[in-house]
């Protein structure tokens, strides 16, 4: 048995098929994958993410400490309530993992992933001393993800009624803390949509309250096909310590606007820019499949510049295709790929399929 | 607990097998097979027509997080296929005994029954696997 999020036994309830996932017993899905895909992209959906890692940063030299730590600059995070996304870059400007940092009223909030818990904790421990920090996982916030065309409507009326109306006027990475609660319009999906982070024991409260207002629930499988639709990376899979982010369509993540500012992975990026200005290097591309057929992590394809390999494949929902995203040579034209024995070709598009509801590549 | 028609064959690979009066069997997936697959997206059907060797792939189950390789539970000639599963895959998943069946064909020597599982074998089956 895994470890179980405070809303294990609802899932249970909900009829989840419940799977392991990096040590937890998360649900896959709650009947169908496509059908609560669809309902985020139509309606409104909750997913449990609390197996992620909330982390608070206090102490007086939290923002240098964490400019130092993070390729994103928390300084433009002029005040409490909004947040950022974020990487850790190793010295060789690989990627320990990706985050999102929100500053709040007594310092600042990472959210990391699941998977990565252990070894960025260590990261954190190692790489904090000499500066005046308290590092603290707090494993007993639980957090919800409401997203879809009708998620702040639906989950204001399950909110504390006193913050519910300044939920309402959030813009995109604002955030507002209400009596231990986070709320913050982040996430997952190319959806508008909440994550709410609050104490483990009103996470049931809030769960029910979400459901009974017409929220269904959602499970990491649809969860996985939202991210994949909207272009976003899943670390492990898109990249991992052995990636530039210019090679994971991750540059926008570094801040270079402070030419002073060192971080970590800072020289390294420089020297990828550099190379990268002689030789392109690898890009991040997002695939589609005109065919028949679904595209699988791993599978390797051929562009006019080169061998490339798929890095998240899967079915497309909204648009009822096949996309991917996948690392191909830069400047490459035309690609294909082998499926059951002949050569399928793929449309090459930024990575981002579907934004609102809506196809977004030509 | 999946569901196991009593009165289907089954292949240890998940396929199911029905034969009806004039000797046409019409073959599909299981129940646990569908479940286990998760939504499917794609299945790409056999030719009618064909004439397929027992234990032979014959057609490709693609769900969300897999491709499936359908095998023939018995040898013969595809006389049709289920073509309403080019649009709307999920007959699979909603009806896997009933509209979700994949294609029917005639079956060249009966003894390839035999081979097959009875619905208590099948259980069994897939509480061991």
């Amino acid at each position: 048995m895994g470890q179980r999020t405070s809303l294990h036994d609802r899932h249970v309830a909900a009829g989840a098929k419940m799977v392991d996932f990096a040590g937890w017993d998360m649900p896959l899905h709650y009947g169908s994958q496509i059908g609560e895909h669809h309902q985020v992209r139509r309606d409104a959906g909750v997913f449990d993410v609390s197996h992620m890692t909330v982390i608070d940063v206090r102490g007086g030299d939290a923002a240098g400490w964490l400019r130092y730590l993070l390729a994103n600059d928390v300084a433009r995070l002029e005040a409490p309530g909004k947040a950022q996304y974020s990487l850790l870059l190793n010295h060789r400007g690989g990627v320990v993992d990706d985050l999102i940092v929100y500053r709040v009223a007594a310092g600042y909030r990472l959210v990391t992933n699941c998977a990565t818990r252990r070894k960025v904790l260590i990261w954190l421990a190692r790489n904090s001393p000499g500066y005046n920090v308290q590092v603290e996982e707090r494993s007993h916030v639980a957090m919800l993800a409401v997203h879809g065309p009708n998620s702040i409507t639906l989950a204001c009326g399950a909110l504390p009624g006193d913050c519910a109306g300044e939920v309402r006027q959030l813009g995109n990475f604002g955030a507002l803390e209400h009596e231990g609660w986070l709320v913050a319009r982040t996430g997952y999906t190319g959806e508008l949509g909440i994550e709410v982070m609050l104490p483990g024991e009103s996470a049931g409260e809030l769960w029910g309250k979400l459901l009974a207002g017409g929220v269904k629930p959602v499970g990491l499988g649809a969860r996985d096909t939202l991210r994949l639709e909207a272009g976003m990376n899943l670390y492990g899979q898109d990249m991992d310590e052995n990636t530039s982010p210019l090679a994971a369509n991750l540059g926008w993540a570094v801040s270079w606007r402070d030419q002073d500012r060192e971080f970590i992975g800072r020289e390294a990026v420089q020297r990828q820019r550099e190379s990268r200005e002689q030789d392109g290097g690898a890009v991040l591309a997002g695939l589609v499949l005109e065919a028949r057929g679904v595209l699988r992590n791993g599978q390797q394809v051929q562009t006019d510049q080169g061998a490339g390999v798929i890095t998240s494949g899967s079915f497309s929902p909204t648009l009822k295709q096949s996309i991917a995203l996948a690392r191909i040579p830069w400047g490459s034209q035309s690609c294909q790929v082998e499926l059951r024995g002949a050569m399928a070709p793929l449309k090459i598009v930024k990575p981002g399929f579907v934004r609102f509801g809506k196809r977004i590549f030509e | 607990m999946s569901n196991i028609p009593e009165d289907l064959h089954y292949a240890a690979t998940h396929e199911w097998v029905k034969v009806d009066e004039n000797g046409i069997a019409t073959v599909g997936v299981s129940d646990h097979a569908q479940e286990a697959l998760g939504d499917i997206v794609f299945v790409e059907l056999p030719e009618p027509g064909a004439e397929i060797e027992a234990r032979a792939e014959v057609a490709v189950v693609e769900s969300v997080k897999a491709a499936s390789d359908l095998y023939s539970p018995a040898s013969g000639e595809i006389t049709e296929v289920n073509e309403a599963l080019i649009d709307n895959p999920q007959l699979v998943n909603s009806a896997p005994y009933d509209d979700g069946w994949i294609y029917r064909m005639t079956i060249t020597d009966e003894r390839d029954l035999n081979e097959l599982l009875s619905a208590e074998a099948y259980a069994d089956h897939c509480v061991d696997e």
